[in-house]
């Protein structure tokens, strides 16, 4: 039985932005705040805390996402109780985007001139206070351009948990095509509905570069 | 004369790599004591002055400050450090806080002093390296001598017991150079423990109890300024002398 494509049809698809929406927020949310954690270590003075940080990054770095997802999904259920596909995906996009996100503030952190953590270092100020004080809110501003950048990559990247089942925007996509067959006009619709949502976040991530993208002294 | 030291270095060695930055290097520094380090370029003496607050680490010898040694594996480093000022030959100030917050930073997270007592703190040596007026600007707004006076004030919010000074005038337009000498003549003439690194040959002359000569990582002669510059007892610090008078 071959169904239409007309607007309950669109109507399904649109209606399943939002929870690309929310799992892009909540792996956002909780990959920012565990991405700080990994920048932070990353960035220690303290020998195993750098190690630890790094083999994480090299982790969720070296593998497919897709394969976090499965291992997340499937490990899960193993363990006992089969587990929701959106907590699956959400705790897999979270682990991974704290990875990047890490990397990426790492990398922010290490371009403040040593200068400031000298003149810090020489005021008596310890380690924490220097980063909370002097280095974060000047790495903090060069930060805001690529992690809005990261930000665009992982919406996209939640297309991926529709492989474990979870009704997002690309699932949703697929549900239709199964029962219309007009996988052109299908995906293409999905297709414009993510540009609609990371189009803006590009080019207000170019906009923000051209804003705090330079270190001022 | 033993109570009234306040740096003391025996026998120290610091290597960047292979490199030796540092060789032997014995130095007694009494309370009050003012010094000028001058020598040429890669000589150490930066090295030699960054070794006392530990920011960079020597690899042999002893480092005592105010009766504690000091070294890559001392704890509460921070406790030594909030008792020496340093001003950089680059200012470091903090760009994204004012000049009043980059004074009152360390006073409040360092010494735990209240806020508006940090800020009449600040304001005073503001007062002190004459650029009150700027409290409110943020670094980038001033011109290089002002940062660097700024630089000065922020370390003396912490009331240090020495002042550290790494080429404090070799980033500055001529000038601005005066300005910055002045202030320093004006810490000199409180009596504040001075080790400057600098060129200037005209402040070591008026301000330094004692020059002291490096190179290649040695402290090749030290003399009071008067004896030093008239008649250099080492061949290096002819050639040296000869080099910097003719500029």
């Amino acid at each position: 039985m071959i169904r239409q494509f007309g607007p309950t049809e669109a109507w399904f698809i649109i209606a399943a932005v939002r929870w690309t929406l929310l799992l892009s927020a909540i792996a956002f949310i909780g990959g920012g705040i565990a991405g700080l954690g990994v920048a932070l270590a990353r960035t220690a003075p303290v020998a195993w805390l750098r190690l630890a940080a790094t083999g994480y990054i090299q982790l969720f770095q070296g593998t497919p996402l897709l394969m976090q997802l499965f291992l997340v999904f499937f490990g899960s259920t193993m363990l006992g109780s089969g587990v929701d596909p959106l907590v699956a995906a959400a705790i897999a996009l979270t682990l991974n985007a704290a990875a990047f996100l890490g990397e990426i503030w790492r990398g922010c952190i290490q371009a403040i001139p040593t200068g400031q953590w000298e003149a810090a270092t020489a005021l008596g100020l310890r380690h924490l206070a220097r980063m909370r004080y002097v280095i974060l809110p000047q790495a903090g501003k060069i930060a805001i351009a690529p992690t809005v950048g990261f930000l665009v990559l992982l919406v996209k990247s939640t297309s991926l948990a529709s492989i474990i089942g979870f009704v997002e925007l690309t699932r949703a996509g697929q549900i239709i095509n199964n029962v219309t067959f007009r996988p052109f006009l299908v995906f293409g619709l999905v297709a414009i509905i993510y540009f609609v949502l990371c189009w803006p976040l590009s080019r207000l991530s170019q906009m923000l570069e051209q804003r705090f993208g330079t270190v001022r002294r | 004369m033993d109570a009234d030291r306040i740096i003391s270095m025996e026998a120290v060695d610091k290597y960047f790599g292979n490199f030796r930055a540092l060789h032997d290097i014995n130095l007694e520094v009494s309370r009050r004591e003012r010094i000028v380090l001058c020598g040429p370029s890669g000589s150490g003496k930066s090295t030699l002055i960054r070794c006392i607050n530990q920011i960079e680490h020597h690899d042999k010898g002893r480092i005592i400050f105010d009766g504690m040694e000091v070294g890559a594996h001392t704890k509460g480093l921070d406790k030594v450090r909030r008792e020496i000022g340093m001003v950089f030959q680059s200012f470091n100030l903090f760009p994204h806080l004012t000049v009043l917050e980059n004074c009152m930073l360390a006073p409040m997270k360092v010494r735990g002093i209240a806020k508006p007592a940090a800020a009449a703190l600040a304001r005073e040596h503001l007062e002190q390296v004459r650029i009150p007026e700027q409290a409110d600007k943020y670094p980038g707004q001033l011109s290089g001598g002002q940062q660097q006076r700024v630089a000065i004030a922020r370390a003396l919010c912490m009331q240090p017991k020495v002042m550290l000074f790494d080429e404090p005038t070799s980033a500055l337009d001529p000038e601005m150079v005066k300005e910055v000498l002045e202030t320093m003549i004006g810490l000199a003439e409180n009596d504040m423990t001075m080790l400057c690194v600098t060129h200037e040959m005209g402040f070591a002359r008026s301000v330094a109890h004692r020059v002291i000569f490096m190179d290649q990582g040695e402290i090749v002669e030290e003399a009071p300024p008067e004896e030093f510059f008239a008649h250099p007892a080492s061949e290096r610090g002819r050639v040296f002398l000869g080099q910097i008078l003719r500029q």
